[in-house]
């Protein structure tokens, strides 16, 4: 299933889906107060928070006055523009290293799905014929390195791992080692779930992504930021601390299979032009699709 | 990255020059409850909630005499707040004792919300009040659920229950309770699979198991974190299973938590604890007044208040 029908059916699994609703606002009428603020009302509902809403709304403004423009229908296109404008019209794909082993390293907040990410993404690039090795860099939840042995046993990957509790920077040294020698292809780091306010979790995160700089040029050659299409506004505080503390180089939008409509990656964009490159649509290995923004902002105003 | 300022701030300006006033017309307070609703529209407190909220202050605050020691603006932020706090409830960090025992309660949520963890934090706080918990690890769909369970029960010394996960959850909490009569353990935990609201096949499962256990308390877990959708996700599980509670968790993060006022308002139901961390010990009482400041971003002018 290409990633706009599987995005589809996780939507339409919900009545009052966002699309739905913003969709039915353009729906033939005039332009006037009441208008922009039902529109203001689905943008926020949303999750697009008020700073990114209330700057599309004064843009709109501008081009109704600018192209005298009177009817509600007219500015859905308008809209949509700005939006893909907004999010990057391109699809981003992973930043693979062109000559050698590829590094990623995968960072988010606790229970967005990074584990489970990391399966998936295991998955899709085994299909495309790579070699995949795991490192189990969360040593501190309970049951996570055997989560991650579950979906490394499942996808067909080495797993190399410590004890539980022990130092995520040796492990993951282990793992470049690991990796190196059995000429693998792709290394996939993960690490605990930590929030952003805590400085000493942060350090920690900090030194595990300077021991792969030490030790592969260039490596990590992405650093994914797992965020749960839930989340509200404190997406924003995630994205711009662990861009500090890691470089993040791309947004993976997990768990939009549910009603939540992930509108705070609109924001993200808008306030930290990080890319999105995947999103989560389900809990099986093959509930990973390429973010496509054309395609995300073209559902966001299909209308059933 | 436009920085939020405290809405008491905020609020401070728009009333710079209505100092010394007698009392709140109807414009000051239509100028303040602009303030109000943005404070608690970024802090992800439902849209509709916010609507209602700010439509009852405003009717209450219209007309009221200014305080002397206070501000117009200080005098309307402590009517927001004491709403607030209001409708957040009375704090009730108590769970429930069945007459007989042992007193079953069911957790659930969607995925990674923190069910298992704080089910070992639970187990953790009864063992400290002399009760004797059994665990049941009911979650048999994610990848080493059980595992995560009993690593969680080997901490607290507290017996987990367990038939494999080639079992159906129902009867895995069937028996666990069976077995926690027998051998006179008073509580029984049941952490369950995170599942999405809309998945009616995982929904029906819990329904199954509150049937087929009556639980004493079914507990919500929830994500401070969440943004818009907490209504929908509250409201699903509380009309297809009658939660008595939720937990939220991760406020030791920085997030403002206004999912708490809008989970509150659409079930009714109260917060019963608030999780501060990934440890063990990491649950407290939720205090309804900590969390309204803590919603509109004031602690500094709450305190003020309470000098004046
Ligand atoms: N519905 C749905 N559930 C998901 C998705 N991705 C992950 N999950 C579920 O979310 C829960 C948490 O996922 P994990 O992969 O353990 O999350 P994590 O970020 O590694 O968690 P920590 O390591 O504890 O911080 C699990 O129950 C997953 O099955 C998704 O796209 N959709
Ligand atoms: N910082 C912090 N982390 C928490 C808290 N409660 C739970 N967590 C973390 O959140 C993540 C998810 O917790 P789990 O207990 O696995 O969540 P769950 O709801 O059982 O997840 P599923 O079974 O996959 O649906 C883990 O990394 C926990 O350590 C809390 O109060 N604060
Ligand atoms: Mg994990
Ligand atoms: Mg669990």
């Amino acid at each position: 299933m290409g990633f706009f029908s599987k995005f589809k059916e996780g939507l339409a699994k919900t009545r009052d889906s966002f699309l739905d609703k913003v969709g039915a606002v353009f729906t033939r009428r005039k332009i006037d107060e009441e208008f922009y603020e039902e529109l203001e009302e689905q943008l926020i509902m949303a999750d697009v928070g008020v700073n990114t809403a209330m700057s599309l709304l004064e843009q709109l403004r501008a081009e109704v006055k600018k192209r005298k423009i009177e009817n509600a229908e007219e500015l859905k296109p308008i809209l949509q523009e700005k939006l893909v404008e907004l999010m990057g019209t391109e699809t981003s794909a992973l930043n693979m290293n062109p000559a050698g082993m590829t590094v990623i390293m995968i960072v988010g907040v606790n229970g967005v799905g990074k584990t489970t990410t990391i399966g998936k993404l295991a998955h899709k690039l085994k299909n495309e014929g790579k070699k995949v090795i795991l490192a189990a860099g969360d040593t501190f939840r309970a049951g996570a390195i055997e989560q991650l042995e579950v979906w490394g046993q499942r996808v067909g990957a080495d797993v190399i791992k410590h004890q539980a509790g022990s130092d995520p920077a040796a492990v993951v040294y282990d793992g470049v080692q690991a990796a190196k020698s059995r000429k693998a292809d792709v290394l996939i780091v993960d690490t605990a779930g930590r929030l952003h306010n805590k400085t000493n979790l942060m350090d920690e995160l900090n030194k595990v992504y300077r021991v792969l700089k030490r030790e592969i040029p260039d490596a990590p050659h992405e650093v994914l930021l797992v965020l749960d299409a839930t989340t509200g506004q404190n997406a924003l505080q995630q994205a711009k601390i662990f861009g500090e503390a890691t470089g993040v180089t791309g947004l993976v939008l997990t768990k939009l299979d549910g009603t939540a409509k992930g509108g705070i990656v609109i924001a993200i964009r808008d306030q930290m032009e990080i890319p999105v490159k995947f999103v989560g649509l389900g809990e099986k290995m093959d509930d990973l699709q390429e973010f496509d923004p054309q395609q995300f902002v073209a559902a966001i105003f299909e209308s059933q | 990255m436009a920085i939020f300022e405290g809405l008491s701030t905020r609020l401070q300006e728009t009333f710079q020059r209505l100092r010394g006033k007698g009392k709140l017309t109807e414009d000051d307070v239509k100028e303040a409850m602009r303030e109000v609703r943005l404070a608690l529209l970024e802090a992800d407190v439902n849209f509709k909630v916010v609507k209602e909220f700010v439509e009852k202050v405003r009717e209450r605050a219209v007309g009221q005499e200014v305080l002397q020691s206070l501000t117009p603006g200080q005098q309307v932020i402590k009517i927001v707040n004491d709403e607030l706090t209001e409708l957040m409830g009375g704090t009730q960090s108590r769970i429930a004792l069945a007459s007989k025992p042992p007193t079953v309660i069911m957790m659930v949520g969607l995925q990674g919300a923190g069910k298992t963890t704080t089910t070992g934090k639970l187990a953790n706080l009864l063992k400290k009040q002399n009760r004797y918990p059994l665990l049941a690890a009911c979650d048999i769909y994610r990848p080493a659920a059980i595992k995560q369970l009993q690593v969680l029960g080997e901490q607290v010394k507290t017996q987990v229950f367990s038939m494999g996960d080639q079992v159906s959850p129902v009867d895995i909490a069937k028996n666990a309770v069976e077995h926690a009569k027998m051998h006179g353990f008073d509580y029984v935990l049941i952490d369950t699979a995170g599942r999405l609201h809309i998945d009616e096949a995982l929904m029906d499962e819990l329904k199954k198991i509150k049937e087929a256990v009556n639980p004493d308390e079914i507990l919500l877990v929830v994500d401070a974190m969440t943004g818009q959708d907490a209504v929908n996700v509250a409201e699903n599980f509380h009309q297809q299973l009658g939660i008595t509670g939720t937990i939220l968790t991760k406020l030791d993060g920085d997030t403002r938590g206004g999912a708490a006022l809008s989970i509150r308002s659409v079930t009714g139901t109260p917060v019963k604890f608030a999780g501060m961390g990934e440890k063990l010990d990491a649950l407290e009482p939720f205090h309804p007044d900590r969390m309204a400041s803590r919603i509109l971003g004031m602690g500094d002018v709450l305190s003020l208040i309470e000098k004046a």
